[in-house]
């Protein structure tokens, strides 16, 4: 089995574009910067957080924090005999008591990785809120979850895959949809 | 103002991991390690640190884990260590010292170890004062067994913690001259270091008394020195060992006024040492018998990192170990 691309959803202008618009979104909603940090789930999510951070460096003329959340010892599936994934890094060096979290993620899908981040998260501290940033929301969701600034909607069947490429990463920027061939 | 900090973050840390996966069922020491293996639970100690440093210092990934302490033997920093490990991972942790157990009744090891099995624990983790009593229990049970240290031969988690700490402070491990000094003899730290050292291209050299040289130690690849002296200026790091006074009926040396004199580390000796040089020492110390307390507690010194590192190591040994099935 594997998988092919099947469509482009989001090639690397559209990309852009739409991190430029959701960071202007974050800010008009959070009123600016204050109290503001944003912290990257990793993989994909720490690649578009170091990015949002940059356009609100040039907005605002000021960094806000940035930290790496890694959910893989907060898994729901772990116990279920799952092979063992590797266990990255947590990088949150400030506190996170009271402070306005974005959580960043590339795609959204069944919610339960940002469930596993979000108990992360206030095992650092009480945040004042946290909200949810989101590149692609793919729908099929499997707990009460939602974002609050989507980058695109996209309608796609369970047994398809979404991925999102990073420049970061080596590769061309671009988010598509595969396809299990046999 | 918090920015300069999140500067640092890496964001390919996880790209660098070694693509292997744990396959074994149990630790029992270092010498059946491959590299990729060692550096496999370095790196995931590498992650379990920061946890500790957390406001809330636990994760729920073993939740609903047992881990057992059976210890033969008397420990404070190992038996916590571990204790604290599973904590962290909020697996349950059940400690057995034999003073209070049946083993004062006289039960078999043997049988100690099928009846804990028959509670359905998760990890045992054994501490004895016979070499190869918890590679006896892995043959016979099925659940994972975790070596705490058996007699004098091996000791892997405290040379796991060792290396961890060198790495982290020295920044690699291959290329080091490492020294290890005092009662090699009788000591398991000794062994596993021997063996983590040079399976991740350091360099080991050993110094002690004549009488606590083993036959032939230099086929494992080490060099042997006759006096602390002759090698230390060259020295990255400095691991002092205990003097085993419990393992040994005397006559290894005739004072231990003369063993500190002539095989104790001290500001007198440290003048000689290189710029940065990492002093350690696996506790607990004789201070002022292997070790003065000057250098113990001194700028040098990394001995109470060792301690914190050695939670984060365990952490990641029963993640690896207890952690989903393959």
């Amino acid at each position: 089995m594997k998988l092919i691309e099947k469509e482009i959803i989001m090639d690397k202008e559209e990309i852009e574009r739409t991190l430029l618009r959701l960071t202007h979104e974050i800010l008009e909603r959070n009123k600016g910067i204050k109290d503001l940090v944003l912290i990257g789930i990793r993989t994909g999510g720490v690649y578009l957080a170091e990015r949002m951070r940059a356009k609100i460096t040039t907005i605002e003329k000021a960094q806000v924090p940035l930290g790496i959340i890694d959910i893989t010892l907060y898994r729901d599936d772990f116990a279920t005999g799952l092979p063992r994934p590797l266990v990255g890094k947590t990088e949150i060096p400030f506190p996170l008591k009271d402070k306005k979290v974005i959580l960043i993620d590339d795609v959204l899908y069944t919610g339960r990785t940002v469930r596993a981040a979000m108990d992360a998260l206030i095992d650092f501290g009480r945040p004042k809120f946290i909200q949810l940033a989101v590149l692609i929301d793919r729908g099929h969701r499997e707990l009460p979850i939602q974002a609050d600034y989507v980058g695109k909607k996209v309608t796609t069947l369970p047994e398809e895959d979404v991925q999102v490429y990073f420049r970061e990463a080596g590769e061309e920027d671009r988010a598509v949809i595969r396809v299990r061939v046999s | 103002m918090n920015a300069p900090q999140a500067e640092k973050i890496n964001l390919n840390q996880t790209s660098n991991q070694p693509k292997i996966k744990w396959k074994r069922k149990d630790l029992l020491g270092i010498a059946e390690l491959d590299p990729a293996e060692i550096e496999l639970i370095l790196n995931t100690a590498e992650s379990f640190k920061e946890i500790s440093s957390r406001e809330i210092k636990k994760v729920p990934t073993l939740r609903g884990k047992t881990v057992i302490n059976l210890f033969f033997e008397p420990s404070t920093r190992t038996r916590t260590s571990f204790e604290i490990a599973a904590k962290r991972l909020s697996a349950d942790a059940v400690n057995i010292s034999t003073s209070t157990s049946s083993v004062v009744k006289g039960e078999t090891l043997i049988d100690t170890a099928k009846n804990l099995e028959a509670m359905n624990p998760d990890c045992i983790v054994i501490r004895h004062s016979a070499s190869g009593a918890p590679h006896l229990l892995a043959r016979l049970m099925k659940v994972p067994i975790i070596n705490a240290g058996d007699g004098a031969h091996e000791h892997p988690t405290q040379a796991l913690l060792d290396l961890f700490t060198v790495r982290e402070k020295l920044g690699h491990l291959a290329g080091l001259k490492i020294v290890i000094a005092g009662d090699i003899l009788h000591s398991r730290v000794a062994r596993s270091n021997i063996f983590g050292f040079l399976k991740m291209g350091a360099e080991v050299h050993l110094t002690g008394p004549r009488t606590m040289r083993p036959p032939e130690i230099e086929k494992l690849g080490v060099c042997w020195h006759t006096s602390l002296k002759e090698i230390i200026p060259e020295a990255d790091v400095i691991m002092m060992l205990r003097l085993q006074l419990e393992r040994q009926e005397g006559g290894f040396f005739p004072t231990l006024r003369e063993y500190s004199r002539l095989f104790g580390l001290n500001m007198e000796l440290m003048k000689e040492t290189k710029p940065g040089v990492l002093i350690m020492h696996p506790g607990p110390i004789n201070r002022g018998v292997e070790i003065s307390p000057e250098v113990a507690d001194g700028p040098f010194s990394v001995i109470l990192d060792q301690v914190t590192n050695g939670v984060a190591v365990r952490m990641a040994l029963l993640y690896l170990l207890v952690g989903g099935t393959e």
